[in-house]
């Protein structure tokens, strides 16, 4: 009964699944890939309804992106070119362990360029460069119900989604109104999916949430843990809560990235030293990079930050 | 510098898991502890990694216990991650465990019931004073005597002593064999049926059921539970394949079962009754069965109850039991958090410069 574990770790120690394969491709068994692909099929049917599946253990932790892996093992194939992002960044240590795993168990080409990617893996940010038709973009969500903060009822949650009573979520908003003066929600800022399902666009800065409305990618949501899949079709409408009078509106910096100059993008705040001296520097890494190769500088071009770390080939 | 340390790291993260296997190996002057031996002198921790990994493996989950440095919730995730990718094969028949080798058994219902009270190896009555000739090894305990007559076999549950009187619900399997719920294939679902309910709390975290059922004694949900019986011992499972059509033998568990009984809340319809809560692990995991079967007694009264305590809300108490779940989730609070981070430090500069102002104004108007 224990022989299948030294196979297991034996895999582990070399660096691909193939061609004597101790799991199965992509990890998951046919059967459970078959569930999800159902699951996400019905998801794609009911824009921004939670489809409950039967997720499975994963060898990373719970938080750490099982249900956006789930989800990539169950589209994925030798052809796909596969790029995962966190923070925006691909050079963020989870994302580089899941790269790892799927370069591994998919035998998949990986890459860091948003074009060029067929799936694009993020954990809380939407990449700058607008994706196009073909293109699957997955998240990893680690509370896929929205009305969950104001609710921590799942059979009471379930039943607002069913009756599309949706007042609380508005009360909500409105008492942030009251109390700071605006809509204080900054990520998971809750959307409103083709006009019916109140949906959490999962901890994307709301900065991101008009890259969902009418995208022509398809945005698959895994949220392992709490065992649900959900999706927004591609041109699909995708509404920021608001108020006439509050109206939706994103996080906008006074200052450029230090290193390309972008203006337009989502920054992140480097502390320099402990006087206060800080840089802000684009969140999405490859957006950033590919602006420095075209020629843009920032002001602070050049500084160490520009320089990648290389990964070694795995 | 900070932002490169979080970021990148590809060398980084081969170094710390290089760093990890030489601190889990110790000093190397010290031998190497074995798998074997960990199965063998840790069993317990084995028993309780089988239990709330689902899986029955003494070696695979004593192999766990020592890649994970003896932290058990750490080996337990280990286990479910192998467990996972094992395919199904189907359902076993139910275990008897009236047909059990027992050789633990004790009711704190009755002074003697049928049987007789076995109190096999336990450490209840032990004074816990540290044994310093453990410290020193090579020292072989005396074989504990033989008992002179012969164990009653089967060994009377505690339903058949209740059976006259009919004092007890009964446990009579409900009607036509239904295919019970898996929780390892299907989400939870509310409000959720006993299986469902059984199959998380023998996954579930023995701390947290621990605590809960503590709670419930407390008074957060009172269920005033007493144990009608545990036994520990060996079943043996069998399993009916397609192609026989007949049950056969596949194998033998070690398994620890708990019927908690307490004063039902009488039907109008039915005649006062004992009802119980069940409690079933793997192994010997005595703590976890009572805890468990307490919880379990707790959440029956469910329905019912308006104001209910923690103990007795089954959302409550099944979605948050999952160690591995839990420990996954909280830990994950470790990941890079800096583009939620800097939308909240936006917010809050924000907010403060907007209170600065409104300061500046007021104390301007009061001048």
């Amino acid at each position: 009964m224990s022989s299948p574990q030294s196979k297991a770790s034996a895999a582990n120690a070399s660096g691909s699944n193939a061609p004597e394969r101790y799991y199965n491709y992509a990890y998951l068994d046919e059967q459970t890939k078959r569930m999800i692909r159902r699951a996400i099929l019905k998801a794609l049917a009911i824009p921004g309804y939670q489809v409950p599946f039967g997720s499975r253990e994963m060898p990373v932790p719970y938080g750490w992106g099982t249900g956006g892996i789930q989800l990539t093992a169950a589209i994925i194939g030798p052809d796909d070119v596969y790029k995962c992002i966190d923070q925006g960044a691909d050079d963020t240590t989870n994302a580089v362990s899941i790269r790892r795993f799927f370069a591994k168990v998919a035998d998949v080409a990986v890459t860091e360029d948003t074009a060029e990617a067929t799936i694009i893996q993020t954990r809380h940010r939407i990449p700058e460069k607008p994706l196009k038709e073909g293109q699957v973009l997955v998240f990893q969500v680690p509370q896929p119900e929205p009305l969950r903060g104001l609710e921590p009822r799942e059979t009471e949650t379930r039943a607002m989604h069913a009756y599309e009573e949706y007042g609380l979520q508005y009360v909500s908003l409105y008492e942030s109104v009251a109390t700071y003066g605006r809509i204080a929600s900054t990520v998971g800022y809750p959307t409103m999916i083709d006009e019916r399902y109140l949906m959490s666009p999962s901890p994307i800065p709301k900065f991101d949430n008009p890259k969902l409305d009418d995208n022509e990618a398809i945005l698959l949501f895994g949220a392992g843990r709490e065992k649900r899949i959900y999706a927004v079709p591609p041109h699909t409408s995708v509404r920021s809560l608001d108020f006439e009078d509050y109206p939706f509106e994103t996080q906008t910096w006074e200052e450029n990235c230090a290193l390309c100059g972008a203006e337009d993008s989502y920054l992140d705040e480097v502390v320099l030293d402990d006087a206060g001296e800080r840089m802000f520097v684009c969140s999405d890494s490859h957006y950033c990079a590919e602006r420095r190769a075209a020629g843009h500088v920032g002001p602070m071009a050049g500084h160490q930050l520009a320089v990648p770390e290389k990964e070694p080939a795995a | 510098m900070a932002y490169v340390a979080v970021k990148g790291g590809e060398a980084a993260i081969s170094n710390a898991h290089r760093w990890l296997a030489e601190d889990r190996r110790g000093d190397p002057a010290v031998p190497e502890l074995g798998a074997d031996q960990v199965r063998e002198q840790l069993s317990l921790a084995v028993d309780r990694v089988m239990s709330e990994g689902s899986c029955y493996d003494r070696d695979l989950a004593a192999l766990a216990v020592k890649q994970a440095r003896g932290d058990l919730p750490e080996a337990i995730f280990l286990m479910r991650a192998y467990r996972t990718t094992l395919p199904r094969f189907g359902y076993s028949q139910p275990v008897e465990t009236g047909a059990m080798a027992v050789r633990r058994r004790i009711s704190a219902a009755f002074k003697d019931i049928p049987g007789g009270q076995v109190l096999g190896p336990t450490f209840d009555y032990t004074h816990r004073l540290l044994d310093f000739t453990l410290a020193a090894d090579g020292h072989v305990p005396e074989a504990a005597v033989e008992a002179v007559e012969a164990q009653a076999y089967p060994m009377a549950t505690i339903a058949s002593v209740f059976d006259q009187e009919n004092l007890l619900e009964t446990d009579l399997p409900s009607g036509e064999p239904v295919e019970p719920f898996d929780l390892t294939r299907e989400p939870m679902a509310f409000p959720a049926g006993r299986d469902q309910r059984l199959q998380a709390l023998a996954r579930g975290d023995e701390g947290f059921l621990l605590s809960l059922a503590y709670s419930s004694q407390r008074g957060w949900g009172n269920t005033h539970p007493l144990c009608a019986e545990i036994r520990l011992g060996e079943v043996a499972v069998e399993f009916t394949p397609d192609e026989l059509g007949f049950p056969i033998e596949v194998g033998e568990l070690t398994l620890t079962e708990c019927h908690m009984i307490s004063t039902g809340a009488a039907g109008m319809e039915t005649p006062p009754q004992f009802a119980r809560g069940y409690g079933l692990t793997f192994g010997h995991c005595e703590r976890k069965a009572m805890s468990m079967a307490i919880v379990d007694r707790a959440l029956r009264d469910a329905e019912e109850i308006e104001n209910a305590a923690p103990v007795q809300d089954q959302e409550f108490v099944l979605y948050h039991s999952d160690n591995v779940e839990a420990s996954g989730f909280v830990q994950h609070l470790k990941l890079p958090h800096y583009v939620d981070f800097q939308a909240d430090l936006q917010l809050i500069r924000r907010l403060r410069r907007e209170w600065f102002d409104r300061e500046a104004a007021l104390k301007e108007a009061a001048e």
